[in-house]
């Protein structure tokens, strides 16, 4: 028997170019040298990232679609590529001020941005920094994100 | 548990378009999708199936097997039709990812027999897809 209902989710690719620099104040020269390597440029360095962004929810029987995509780019676009794309985050976005931009806090930065999206639910964010290297972030498990 | 992935693509064409909606709404909620003459793309399909492997063979399922399921449930169903008018399961339905991955999903659940259907993606473009799996059956995300 079947009883696990069938879940449906809707995936979306976002790109964005930015710059960063992974520097701890917490830590020395050395100690930032030792753990960020080459990432601690102190004139920072920039990737194409690759935004994922899934959503669930009913598929609306009238329009066949869990989200319309029209409503999703624009939430996306205002609430992270406007301030994203072509910056610098470490410069540029307030979060960042006193937090490494590293990808995995990147990705912990925009499922906050993004988990008020008010027309289905979001699932999980995945970015991938370059072709090599991806992260994920699906929420805090103890429901705080909620 | 071994997860075993196939992929395959195929052409389809298709419209969106409510028939209970005026023309206006309809312009305004599926946008250039509601073009009366339709428009295409190249669907990508990822089958994810879930299993021990088998000790004799190593394998999961065959994968010819998989490849031929495909083949008559999807590959003779899709590539090369119009999704809205050649496609009987769709009948009804809007044809988005979301829905056509549904069909997909029930479709191909009931004849995979060794092991499990446990996640199938469909994109639509290399920025749209959707994914389909059971609740409960961890398909998310890996």
């Amino acid at each position: 028997m079947k009883t696990d209902a069938l879940q449906v989710e809707l995936g979306r690719r976002y790109r964005f170019a930015a710059s960063h620099r992974l520097h701890s104040p917490h830590l020395s020269e050395e100690e930032n040298y030792r753990v960020f390597g080459k990432c601690n440029n102190p004139y920072g360095h920039g990737h194409n990232y690759v935004l994922e962004v899934s959503l669930s929810g009913e598929i609306d029987p009238a329009t066949g679609m869990i989200a319309n995509l029209a409503d999703l780019d624009a939430f996306v676009e205002r609430h992270v590529l406007e301030e994203f794309d072509h910056r610098s985050l470490n410069e540029d976005v307030a979060a960042f001020r006193d937090k490494v931009p590293t990808t995995e806090n990147l990705c912990i930065e925009i499922f906050h941005r993004l988990k008020h999206f008010p027309h289905a639910k979001l699932e999980r964010v995945r970015i991938q920094e370059t072709g090599n290297n991806s992260f994920e972030y699906a929420g805090n498990t103890e429901g705080n994100d909620a | 548990m071994v997860l075993l992935t196939r992929k395959i693509e195929f052409s389809a064409s298709h419209l969106y378009h409510n028939p209970n909606l005026s023309a206006e709404e309809n312009r305004r909620i599926f946008g250039k999708c509601n073009n009366p003459h339709g428009h295409g793309h190249n669907y990508t399909l990822e089958v994810t199936v879930a299993g021990e492997p088998d000790p004799v063979t190593g394998m999961v399922l065959d994968l010819k097997e998989l490849k031929e399921i495909l083949e008559r449930e999807v590959m003779k169903r899709m590539d090369h039709r119009h999704l809205n008018y050649e496609v009987p399961e769709l009948a009804g339905q809007i044809p988005t990812c979301e829905n056509i991955a549904r069909v997909v999903w029930q479709l191909l659940e009931p004849r995979i027999t060794q092991g499990k259907l446990h996640r199938i993606r469909l994109y639509e473009s290399p920025d749209l897809f959707a994914d389909c799996y059971r609740q409960g059956g961890s398909g998310a995300g890996n």
